[in-house]
């Protein structure tokens, strides 16, 4: 193996992409680390507290592409305060400084200001791809810089970012001379956009293959823009109404029928029904349709849209389609992969709301059903199982009862046994959300089941410490536990300390863990940043009463230590 | 029902049943045995004590301690609407990305009015209630819509440099919003004790200090005008349009108004429904 010439092992090393066999292979001999190290074309990295921008130059000087994830998922829901942290200003400039040739970058849950995108858009001359999910504190302003300055810019995809508009004409800061655009998903911006500067860019990017646009894009110019672009792969429609006897409504049908690429459907974000006709031809061919923001679009005309739609893999939907709108899909898509449902008012009242009905529907309809999220009002054990039995493979199952602590309405009993189900049947299971009323015993099937398990999220379950402890002994492919408002506390965090290195991430909020049990863990574990958000200043008494509960605990491995960002609320332990 | 609700003169009991029934959400329709099933009308303006709006919520009937007692308790043999006025409360539940639940707010207001029969329904009845539901629910629209991209406000609190936010479109009356403050700033720890099982109403449905002046805080609102107005003076959906950011005063510094919250709660009190 030692007289292979370099050439040839990172040739070969070429044809691992995957980040694991990557690092497997590292790890081999000192001259497989070597050539792996300046081969390494794309690095991520799932919590940018785990290493500085400055080691992961060292270890990969040549890389290209990064992916950087921030605030824990929770973040998501609000339980994170404004200004924990997770800025990728540094990071942009440790690459810049370092020389580094940045060509992709992918953003998820992180503060990205105005001044990175510029610096970014400023230090590097090839780069290619920007992807930002979920993150905030940037402004139209950025994304001018980006338009202005990347000269090859492929790919600029925003999605479900808070973005604040400063009314700039961003888009028209592309120049003339772009005409590289593969990608642009601006649905999430709340602002609008010039529609000259937009049609024209469209024009002159002909190798545009996605586009989503946002709600101040209006039908008439959609129309104009997909004249121009009958090569779209992936469509976001932003505004979708008009007067369907209309001759811009006529044109527009005969511009989609030349759109014979269009697999992809989303958007849709104000809408008038009698306009969707039009798109049915679309329909045909979909096998992406993403509904989830266009609460416009229920009833019978849902329903005769996804009659169309027979080639769908991948669904996002609102829960006004209903039970018997879910039995639809079922006898309609076969093919379908990944079904999301998600709640069409939040606030205790809905159109329609969707139950174990609709959900075992899908699964006898749909055996190729690998991922999942629902939102419900209900769910069963009978439903589970029957579900698990319809279908062995789930990667992702994410069930989400608006009540979070609501048994089985039919036998009132909690859902463990639906939840076993689900984790005994689909053996590659790698992510799991639970809800409803659960007790430790599910637990128990987890940690026995659920060999492949990286991901949990638990909510308002489990009666004891044996619950925690379960899944920390057996799951041992674990990666990120977020647990809330459950009674697990010291006993099970302490009890098996080594495991946390193992892990990305632990996060528990409202559970009976107290600072005393954190100051054990971080002082048996250094490698561990063991990070407290104290809010409300109730640890303020100094010293502050180790018996004191805490209230949101985030504890994840590193190499660097305790960052340094950390604002006044936040200590490190 | 509760020996309280009982103690109002019938006309009322069902004046608020109806209230319930119709605020009390589509998860009722899937449940057996909604008590109010039978009660089938579009609500109308003299279902409603002059000068509330109407609002999804069962307590949008008022935000006045003794009537929201009443209707509280008589929730809660309503599988449906205890369970989903429960779920407004909590922070970060149901766990759905911020930016798609200001979405959905804000797309309220563009949604279409004339609604299709809803797919899901498999009864008139069903059918019925989902009107009123809309109907019942328009008012809030409107507030919504006027307001434009409300979602989370600041919330202060004097003592603490550290702010809050809160999610007023999860709240359709002041009572839920001072608990959840109160839940955010004066009691650290949320045990979950305080989630029942479906059908029981464990939930503490203690009047909230905040509002009933009992605390040494008062919760205040600064306005589209800058200036800052005491919490619970105007209906909830006026107050939707018109609130910037929310401050918890210590009642020292709010100048007298304190004894004025305390004298409104009990003529309130005395006031029969």
């Amino acid at each position: 193996m030692n007289y292979f010439p370099e050439e040839v092992l990172e040739h070969v090393f070429d044809f691992l992409t995957s980040h694991r066999d990557r690092n497997a292979v590292s790890l081999v001999c000192k001259s497989w680390y070597m050539v792996e190290k300046f081969s390494r074309d794309s690095v991520f990295i799932g919590n940018c507290y785990a290493i500085s921008p400055e080691r992961l130059i060292e270890r990969f000087p040549r890389f290209r592409s990064l992916t950087l994830k921030g605030k824990p998922h929770f973040a998501d829901f609000n339980l994170v305060p404004n200004d924990w942290g997770g800025f990728v200003y540094p990071w942009i400039e440790a690459m810049a400084i370092s020389g580094v040739n940045l060509e992709e970058l992918k953003l998820k849950r992180m503060v990205v200001s105005d001044e990175s995108l510029d610096l970014l858009s400023r230090s590097f001359v090839n780069f290619k791809s920007l992807i930002l999910v979920s993150c905030e504190g940037f402004t139209t302003d950025g994304l001018a810089a980006i338009a202005s300055n990347c000269r090859f810019l492929r790919e600029l995809d925003l999605q479900e970012n808070e973005v604040e508009d400063h009314k700039g004409q961003w888009l028209s800061c592309f120049p003339d001379s772009c005409t590289s655009l593969v990608s642009l998903n601006f649905a999430c911006l709340k602002g609008e956009v010039n529609l000259a500067s937009l049609e024209r860019l469209v024009a002159r990017c002909c190798n545009l293959k996605s586009l989503s646009l946002n709600h101040g894009v209006p039908l008439d110019a959609l129309q104009k823009i997909l004249v121009q672009a009958p090569q779209l792969v992936d469509l976001g429609i932003g505004s979708y109404v008009h007067d369907p006897d209309s001759e811009t409504y006529h044109k527009l049908k005969c511009a989609i029928q030349k759109c014979t690429s269009i697999r992809s459907l989303s958007g849709f974000l104000d809408v008038a029904p009698p306009c969707l006709p039009a798109v049915y031809q679309i329909c045909l061919n979909v096998t992406s349709l993403n509904l989830s923001y266009a609460p416009g679009i229920h009833g019978t005309e849902l329903i005769k849209l996804i009659q169309h739609c027979r080639k769908l893999q991948r669904l996002w939907i609102l829960d006004c389609i209903g039970d018997k709108g879910l039995g639809v899909v079922a006898s309609t898509c076969k093919e379908l992969q990944e079904l999301r449902v998600f709640p069409s008012y939040v606030f205790g009242v809905g159109r329609a709301a969707v139950t174990e009905e609709g959900l075992v529907a899908i699964s006898a309809g749909c055996p190729k059903l690998h991922s999942l999220l629902y939102f419900c009002h209900q769910m069963t054990n009978a439903a589970l199982i029957a579900v698990a039995k319809n279908c062995p493979n789930f990667y992702r199952f994410r069930l989400c009862i608006l009540d979070p602590t609501k048994p089985d309405p039919v036998t009132m009993e909690p859902l463990d046994e639906g939840f076993g189900a689900i984790v005994q049947s689909s053996k590659s299971l790698r992510r799991l959300s639970l809800s409803g009323l659960l007790t430790d015993r599910v637990f128990l099937y987890i940690g026995m089941y659920a060999e492949q398990l990286e991901m949990l999220s638990i909510a308002f379950a489990g009666d004891s410490d044996k619950g925690m402890l379960y899944v920390l002994n057996g799951c041992k492919k674990l990666k990120k536990l977020e647990i809330r408002d459950s009674p697990f506390g010291n006993g099970a965090l302490l009890t098996d300390v080594g495991k946390y290195e193992a892990m990305r991430s632990l996060w528990m909020s409202s559970c009976e863990v107290t600072l005393e049990g954190c100051k054990t863990l971080a002082k048996k574990m250094p490698r561990l940043n063991v990070e407290i958000i104290n809010e409300k200043q109730q640890l303020e008494a100094s010293p502050p009463d180790d018996r004191q509960k805490v209230e949101k605990m985030y504890l994840y491995r590193t190499l660097v230590g305790p960052r340094r960002d950390a604002p006044d609320f936040v200590w490190t332990l | 029902m509760s020996s309280e609700a009982s103690s109002y003169p019938k006309e009322a009991e069902l004046e608020l049943g109806l209230g319930l029934s119709l605020g009390g959400g589509s998860g009722s329709v899937k449940s057996k045995g909604c008590p109010w099933g039978e009660y089938d009308r579009i609500m109308t303006a003299k279902d409603f004590p002059a000068g509330f709006s109407r609002g999804a919520n069962a307590s949008a009937v008022g935000a006045v301690s003794g009537t929201k007692r009443a209707a509280e308790s008589a929730a809660s043999p309503e599988v449906g609407s205890a369970s989903s006025s429960g779920v407004s409360q909590v922070v970060g539940w149901p766990p759905i990305r911020a930016y798609r639940m200001n979405s959905l707010v804000n797309q309220a207001k563009t949604t279409n009015a004339e609604e299709d029969k809803v797919i899901g329904g498999n009864d008139k009845n069903n059918d019925t209630l989902h009107k009123k539901v809309n109907h019942g629910k328009g008012k809030t629209d409107t507030a919504v819509k006027e307001k434009g991209h409300l979602g989370f406000v600041k919330v202060n609190m004097d003592g603490l440099p550290i702010g809050r936010k809160v999610d007023l479109n999860a709240h359709a009356c002041y009572e839920t919003l001072a608990q959840t403050l109160e839940e955010m700033f004066f009691r650290p720890t949320t045990t979950i004790s305080s989630f029942g099982s479906s059908g029981e109403k464990e939930r503490a449905t203690q009047p909230s200090k905040l509002l009933d002046g009992s605390s040494e805080f008062v919760l205040t609102y600064e306005d589209k005008d800058g200036d800052w107005m005491l919490v619970g003076d105007v209906p909830w959906g006026m107050f939707l349009t018109t609130v910037k950011r929310l401050r918890i005063m210590r009642t020292s510094e709010a100048n007298g108004l304190a004894p004025r919250f305390q004298e409104r709660n009990e003529r309130h009190k005395s006031k029969p429904i």
